[in-house]
């Protein structure tokens, strides 16, 4: 039980897909103008996430190896189809919202790092508590964004006015601008309270440490996470 | 003159990237270098527009007559996928040369929403066959468009000493983009 609650805490904290890994900043940054669209997508793609987990987890001993990422890929879009159906049926406010963007959860880099990673290498329920975790750390990064950019930018939070009347509400915020700049700080400042922390430590001061960290900023991209590109590559290599 | 409306409204008013945001995780991820984004956007151009005219044919003469609209998701994004190998594979034994200056980025682009995205976008909107092809054309111009001008700003960031050391790579680019996104909002009024 404690390595599933760990698989938990990992997704939400120490390996979020979001503000760590820095994968999936497409919907990530185009979905989150209210906290409730970013609640919306987070949810979505966590059931898209739990469902392909399983699935892939469950079929790991039948897909060969060398066509795993079109046969990940379907199982995928399988149940982005599904929940599709699902969002248009029973919530269509959120189905305008979202748009273009729920049938875009299935080029997700989330969802397939994850089956590579971890579904098609684990049983079926570390996989599905690997869903979980994951699922939440990108729903509640996608609502920690979406709260301050619809705080800042309309004024209201969950559609609950909370700014005072003589507080002009920026609209630039809940528009393209905002996302990225959003985004941008709460990097920033995640980066900065790592490195207090690590200056902090007992001999955490030295050189050579504080070098090392600048240089993994610097490598820090977007891309990072995900290594679907790099698997295709060596296979590529291999043929 | 419609269709000169389409390109340019994909190109500056809905830029994929600065207003639409698709296509965010190659424009951040190679946008480092001015030799590298040029190579990915050409790359980009080449199989946005391949994968759109594909799809408007699948979607037009197979998924509606049959009825199986609803199964678009799935079939795009597979026949976008092996569209992407089958180009590796065509451009490696035809021409080594574009090969090996394009080659390398074709498999960042399966993943790359900005590709479903447009297929989507097109599927959306009703677009027929040449306009699709124009928007198609038009959003991965912008595409290219966007991704040089970041490549070159983040060489000249890069460069500077002055930048404190929590907001290097990733978290100065984001804010980069934002001011960019600032200013093709100018655009708005264009159409």
């Amino acid at each position: 039980m404690a390595s599933f609650i760990e698989r938990i805490r990992g997704g939400l904290a120490k390996e979020n897909p979001v503000f760590v890994q820095a994968i999936g900043l497409c919907p990530t940054l185009a979905v989150t103008t209210s906290a409730v669209n970013g609640l919306g997508m987070g949810v979505a793609a966590t059931a898209v996430l739990m469902g392909s987990n399983v699935v892939i987890s469950m079929l790991r001993r039948f897909i060969p190896n060398q066509i795993r990422i079109p046969a990940f890929i379907v199982v995928i879009a399988g149940f982005v189809t599904i929940i599709q159906f699902l969002v248009s049926a029973y919530a269509p406010v959120l189905d305008k919202s979202l748009g273009i963007f729920i049938p875009l959860i299935v080029v997700n880099c989330i969802i397939l790092a994850r089956a590579e990673a971890f579904a098609f290498k684990n049983g079926v329920i570390p996989s599905l508590f690997d869903g979980i975790g994951m699922g939440l750390g990108f729903t509640v990064a996608l609502m920690i964004l979406g709260s301050i950019r619809e705080i800042i930018g309309a004024g209201t939070l969950f559609g609950f006015h909370v700014l005072p009347g003589y507080v002009q509400p920026a609209l630039v915020m809940i528009l393209a601008p905002g996302g990225f700049l959003t985004m941008g700080l709460i990097m920033g400042f995640l980066n900065y309270r790592r490195d207090l922390a690590r200056r902090r430590r007992p001999g955490g001061t030295d050189l050579i440490d504080a070098d090392s960290d600048a240089d993994r900023l610097e490598k820090q991209t977007a891309c990072a996470g995900c290594q679907i590109c790099s698997v295709l590559r060596t296979e590529d290599d291999g043929r | 003159m419609s269709l000169i409306a389409i390109f340019l409204g994909a190109v500056f008013v809905h830029n994929i990237i600065l207003s639409q945001f698709l296509g965010c995780c190659p424009f951040l991820g190679v946008s480092s270098r001015l030799e590298t984004a040029k190579g990915m956007g050409m790359a980009v151009i080449f199989v946005v527009f391949m994968a759109s005219l594909i799809t408007w044919l699948l979607y037009h003469f197979v998924l509606v007559p049959m009825g199986l609209q609803y199964l678009y998701t799935l079939s795009f994004i597979l026949v976008i996928a092996s569209l992407v190998q089958l180009v590796e594979m065509a451009l490696k034994k035809l021409n080594p040369a574009l090969y090996k200056s394009l080659g390398i980025f074709l498999p960042l682009i399966t993943t790359n929403c900005a590709v479903l995205g447009v297929a989507v976008i097109n599927m959306n909107k009703g677009y027929g066959l040449i306009s699709s092809m124009v928007n198609a054309v038009g959003a991965s111009v912008g595409f290219l468009l966007a991704l040089i001008l970041m490549a070159g700003l983040r060489e000249r960031i890069d460069a500077s000493d002055t930048m404190p050391r929590c907001m290097r790579g990733l978290p100065i680019a984001l804010v980069t983009a934002s001011l960019m996104a600032v200013a093709f909002m100018g655009f708005a009024g264009l159409i």
